[in-house]
């Protein structure tokens, strides 16, 4: 097996085994390729975490479930809490695995990793782009296996709801993920990333009218709740799976996100999420760029 | 040609200056080292020439390549073994090296057979499907160089390359180092702060406080201290260093009760002055020069090993999961 090493394999040519120089674009899309495939390598090989990650939206539904069913009764015409609930549970899915996966830079950091990636010959904006695509397909298929609960738990499902929400799963989750990789670039240990997650990420998910309606609270977490980015997923997600549900007349449910009277549509929720991922991506982008 | 080199080299941070304009430059296939204490700014150094850091000021060329303007090309063209571990530990040994051949680009049909032929000679291959939390400190850095040269660079460089290891595992890995060095034609430049691991380079650059104090062989620069280094000890110290003084022309020192000086050429001299001495010794012994004797010569202090030792533990703490 010697030769192997004192011969410089043919392929190679004089100067090394890496790529050949190709620019920036090679650069970028092996940076994200590599990046999106070791998020995937590693959940499969993390089975705590892909434990936890599918057991969380079950205790979600027996807690709230079960708790609250009977106490909220139907929440709007058509619609009891179970089915107020599914939707929720979804989005909240898609939002901790997708900022997991961002925030995930800091064990990378912590444990070293990160530098082979940062002295790799792939561009850091191929990196960034690979955690939030290996973070949109883990969150998705997360969200597939919950979408899996839906009939036995009587809630409505069509190929035209499924075929709705999974892209806006994938544009909360870019999002998400960009959060997470700038939450990540501002904190150095996991202590912080544990403060982060009890002081900004569980308020957020709380507030974001996933679990509980946010129409009936008192004003100021009214403002609060709206001023959440999360509510905007919520609400998307919400009317995908609800408005077919929904009784005729009963538009807009009264739980929906309102501003000035005005009740925000699906798109208009797709929209807000859009605009505020694209800044948190640029800004992930840059903060990722100019660590050293 | 040469494989490194460096400029008026500088860096500076918020609050200090970690490397205050260094310059040599490096042939091919050579070893060369950058000894000295830690925090002297030779991680930082490092960094730069591998394009982690940015020079504040100053130039270098790595391969031919500017670290500046052609980071990618530099990038492309050196391995690089980290003071602390940055292999995914949830991986195998197998897949980290795989995982590294798509980031390099490696072609499939290459990396086979480049992976096994590395893995076999650092005697890693038995071990390529267990996941690398598993693996002992000598292991994990056997595989970081596997790594390190796996998509073929001309210059690897290794930063503290046996810092905790045990004396035994240290020797392995030089043992390795040499033999993948004479294999690969490799160039190689490696930071330490262990006087006997400096001893395996061509040629040594010592840094302190951010500068190079001194830099030639090993050999040379030992030379440079004057000579080997005798101690002996009589009944009567004071009547000894006199007979040293006026007969030999020897200026020596009491140390602990003990007469230390430095004699060219000691190994022949030593048993001329036993023989003619009237002073009763009691206990003699010659040593050469080492690179401590050089470091202390040149920068008035030793190695702050016991600074060293703290921040290392501090460091392993922390990286401890």
């Amino acid at each position: 097996m010697t030769n192997v090493i004192a011969e410089r394999a043919p392929l190679a040519g004089p100067e090394s085994l890496a790529a050949p120089p190709a620019g920036r674009r090679d650069e970028f899309w092996r940076g994200l390729w590599v990046v999106a495939y070791r998020e995937l390598l590693r959940l499969a090989h993390d089975k705590a975490r892909l434990a936890s990650s599918l057991a969380q939206p079950l205790l979600f539904f027996v807690m709230f479930g079960a708790g609250f069913k009977r106490a909220i009764g139907g929440m709007a015409p058509g619609v009891d809490f179970i089915q107020f609930l599914f939707p929720g549970i979804i989005a909240q899915t898609v939002f901790m695995t997708s900022i997991f996966s961002g925030l995930s830079v800091v064990w990378d950091r912590e444990f070293g990793f990160l530098r082979e990636l940062l002295v790799a010959p792939i561009s850091r904006f191929g990196i960034v782009a690979g955690k939030v695509v290996g973070g949109a397909i883990l969150a998705v298929a997360q969200a597939a296996v919950v979408l899996c609960l839906g009939p036995f738990l009587k809630v409505h499902l069509t190929l035209e709801i499924i075929l709705t929400v999974i892209p806006l799963l994938v544009l909360f989750s870019f999002a998400l993920s960009s959060l997470g990789i700038l939450m990540a670039s501002r904190i150095s240990s996991q202590q912080g990333f544990q403060m982060m997650m009890q002081l900004f990420i569980m308020p957020m998910i709380f507030l974001s009218g996933a679990f509980f309606p946010l129409n009936n609270v008192p004003p100021w977490l009214s403002v609060v709740s709206r001023l959440n980015p999360l509510t905007y997923g919520v609400d998307a997600i919400r009317h995908a799976f609800l408005d077919p549900v929904a009784k005729a007349g009963a538009h807009p449910l009264p739980f929906n996100v309102v501003w000035f009277g005005h009740a925000m549509t699906l798109w208009e929720d797709a929209a807000v999420i859009g605009v505020i991922g694209a800044g948190l991506l640029a800004a992930a982008i840059q903060a990722f760029s100019s660590q050293e | 040609m040469d494989a490194i080199v460096a400029e008026d080299l500088v860096r500076e941070f918020k609050d200090f200056t970690a490397v205050k304009g260094v310059s040599f430059a490096v042939p091919e296939g050579e070893m060369f080292g950058f000894l000295g204490p830690n925090g002297a700014g030779k991680s930082t150094t490092i960094n730069m020439l591998c394009t982690l850091l940015r020079p504040t000021a100053g130039r270098a060329r790595v391969n031919g390549f500017d670290v500046a303007s052609q980071r990618s090309d530099v990038r492309r063209s050196i391995g690089l073994v980290f003071q602390d571990t940055t292999l995914d530990d949830y991986l195998s040994a197998e897949q980290n090296l795989r995982f590294h051949a798509m980031a390099y680009g490696v072609p499939r049909d290459v990396f086979e057979p480049r992976m096994e032929g590395l893995l076999r000679l650092l005697e890693l291959w038995d071990r390529r499907h267990d996941t690398t939390r598993h693996y002992s400190g000598g292991m994990k850095r056997r595989l970081e160089i596997a790594r390190g040269l796996l998509h073929h660079p001309k210059v690897l460089f290794l930063d503290e390359p046996s810092i905790g290891l045990d004396p035994q595992t240290r020797r392995s890995i030089w043992r390795h180092l040499h033999e993948l060095r004479a294999r690969e034609k490799l160039t190689i430049f490696l930071t330490t702060h262990y006087m006997d691991e400096a001893e395996n380079c061509d040629r040594i650059a010592i840094m302190d406080h951010g500068s190079i104090v001194a830099m030639d062989t090993p050999d040379r620069l030992k030379a440079g201290v004057g000579g080997d280094v005798i101690t002996l000890k009589s009944a009567d110290n004071d009547a000894l260093l006199a007979e040293l003084k006026d007969r030999h022309g020897v200026d020596a020192r009491v140390e602990n009760g003990e007469v230390i000086f430095t004699v060219t050429g000691g190994k022949a001299w030593l048993p001329r002055f036993i023989r003619e001495s009237s002073q009763g010794l009691m206990s003699v012994s010659l040593r050469g020069p080492t690179l401590d004797d050089v470091f202390l010569q040149i920068t008035g202090h030793a190695i702050r090993e016991e600074a060293a030792g703290a921040f290392d533990g501090l460091r392993r703490m922390r990286r401890r999961r």
